[in-house]
């Protein structure tokens, strides 16, 4: 397992810049009137990782999603870099369980899929080596030209984070990203999913099932729960950064976790 | 007690041998299978013509079909009046082909793509599907007459159903997250459709077609047995009714041969066109 490239970074000060703002969130589906999202507050500052983890039907992935400006919310509103989010958005990057490469597509090709769609060819092809810097970065250089079916289910997701970075987004959406992958793969990419977000100083809001993912990689874990979905704790986690995997086996991580399974519990049991 | 001097306890450090055994026939080659059972049918057929058990008439034996074969194939080769009936049938089952894809992709794309298509199209289609469509010949026949449209007509309507089918399963055939992917990067419907579910759908397409291409053959020579005309399928219903039995069969071997041809241009043109896909399943090369 590689280590994580040691990083000169600071623990992102807690008076950063806001990035991303979600004020007054609420989702009411006018299908069956379920209310999956109610009341939800959020700010995420410049360079932070910050989770949502809940059981499912919590409301997460429809908070993603409105994030992503694929849905609108009922009331409320969502503010990127200033501006509200009322559809997709460049500079707003996505990931999702399956790599969803396109296996007409070379590597490379599926890295440039959002500049060709959002700019034409010529643009793509401008593109070029700004994207082999990336296909590099994710240690995937020597697969540029290789079609999807050729790559494993990690290097599919590292393809997956180049076409993610292509347009320099200014916030990175994660949905369950790695949570189709066995579990050594896993960890790694966990790890360089920090080490690329640390190099590139990005901010980033990932929604996971898994307590120790959400822990080892994020500066904030929101624990969500449902009926109506709802934040209900905002938990800051001081661990250091860069992390490694084995604070996975300190006793403070053992309590952090512990306590957002205990938050977790509580509703299992209501 | 162990006694380390009885060879049968002990671990003599070499490695266990395992005796795998592999069934006769995954030991002979394919070729050799396909010739055996060649060989037996026809030595069978001989069989039963050489004793007599059936009359010449019903079955005539290897001997007079291979020569009726060689017959009929000097004629083509010739450029016969048997050429000519087979020109016919090939353009009948080509333009009966073209019709279907062009009618066939056209619905199946309104089918998979709008609401209205699914909603209020597809029921009317089904419906249609599970009628007889060759009790629809004499219909044909008597809207186009003896000629050759009567006959593309029904060679296109067999033909249109598995396509449409196929098309519309291929558009749906892309997943929720790349749909979201493609939304998430800001693309249009058209681009979406164009550059996600349209190629995601194209190993669909392809089966479509190759369940077409059989369907097409069949109407038009259903369609040349009910209407007359000039090609291959009136020339077999002639050969009949004269119990010309070895011709009938020499002019089916060699129909069929036309039959297999545009199955395998489907085939190559998957092959070149769905590159991506080798594997089975929806979309599996074969």
């Amino acid at each position: 397992m590689a280590e994580p490239r040691p990083i000169d970074t600071q623990q992102s000060a807690p008076m950063a810049r806001t990035v991303y703002k979600i004020e007054r969130l609420s989702k009411t589906y006018a299908r069956n009137s379920l209310v999956a999202l109610q009341d939800v507050h959020l700010e995420i500052h410049k360079g932070e990782f910050v989770s949502v983890i809940g059981s499912s039907g919590c409301g997460k992935s429809t908070l993603l999603k409105i994030m992503a400006g694929l849905m609108p919310p009922t009331t409320g509103r969502v503010v990127l870099e200033g501006k509200p989010v009322v559809g997709p958005r460049p500079d707003i990057g996505m990931m999702f369980q399956q790599a969803t490469l396109l296996p007409w597509k070379t590597t490379l090709e599926n890295v440039l899929m959002p500049i060709e769609l959002r700019e034409g060819r010529a643009a793509a092809k401008a593109a070029s080596d700004k994207a082999m810097d990336l296909l590099k970065l994710v240690g995937l250089g020597d697969f540029a030209d290789v079609y999807p079916g050729e790559l494993s289910g990690g290097m599919a997701q590292r393809a997956s984070i180049c076409r993610m970075l292509i347009s320099d987004p200014a916030m990175l959406l994660l949905d369950e990203p790695f949570s189709a992958l066995d579990e050594l793969t896993r960890d790694f990419m966990n790890m360089e999913l920090q080490r690329i977000c640390l190099e590139r100083g990005a901010t980033a809001f990932l929604v996971t099932h898994s307590l120790a993912e959400a822990v080892i990689l994020s500066d904030r874990i929101l624990v969500m729960k449902a009926r109506p979905g709802h934040v209900v704790e905002d938990i800051t986690i001081d661990l250091p950064r860069p992390r490694t995997l084995d604070m996975i086996n300190t006793t403070h991580f053992g309590e952090i976790v512990s306590h957002i399974r205990d938050l977790l519990g509580k509703e299992a049991h209501q | 007690m162990t006694d380390a001097t009885n060879p049968d306890q002990m671990d003599s450090g070499g490695d266990t041998v395992w005796v795998e055994h592999e069934a006769f026939i995954d030991r002979i080659p394919r070729w050799v299978a396909m010739t055996f059972l060649f060989v037996a049918i026809v030595g069978l057929w001989d069989l039963v013509t050489r004793m007599g058990w059936v009359s010449a008439i019903i079955l005539p034996s290897p001997a007079e079909t291979l020569e009726d074969l060689i017959f009929v194939g000097k004629n083509l080769l010739s450029g016969g009046y048997m050429l000519e009936a087979l020109w016919t049938t090939t353009l009948t089952v080509l333009y009966g082909f073209l019709i279907a894809i062009s009618i066939g992709f056209s619905l199946g794309v309104l089918v998979g793509e709008t609401k209205f298509g699914e909603r209020a199209v597809m029921p009317y289609l089904v419906a249609i599907d599970t009628m007889p469509k060759v009790a629809f010949a004499p219909l044909f026949i008597a809207w186009l007459g003896f000629d050759i449209g009567s006959k593309v007509a029904l060679a296109a309507f067999i033909a249109t159903f598995p396509i449409v089918v196929s098309t519309a399963a291929g558009l749906y055939a892309a997943t929720e997250n790349e749909r979201m992917l493609f939304k998430s990067v800001g693309a249009t419907r058209m681009q979406i459709l164009l550059r996600l579910k349209l190629p995601t759908g194209l190993p669909y397409f392809f089966t479509g077609l190759k369940i077409a291409s059989v369907g097409v053959m069949a109407g038009a020579i259903t369609g040349e047995f009910l209407g007359g005309g000039s090609g291959f399928g009136a020339l077999i219903r002639q050969s009949a009714s004269q119990l010309d039995t070895p011709r009938v069969f020499s002019l089916i071997l060699y129909l069929s041969l036309l039959g297999l041809t545009l199955f395998f241009i489907v085939v190559w043109l998957q092959r070149r066109f769905v590159f991506w896909n080798k594997s089975g399943g929806p979309g599996g090369m074969m």
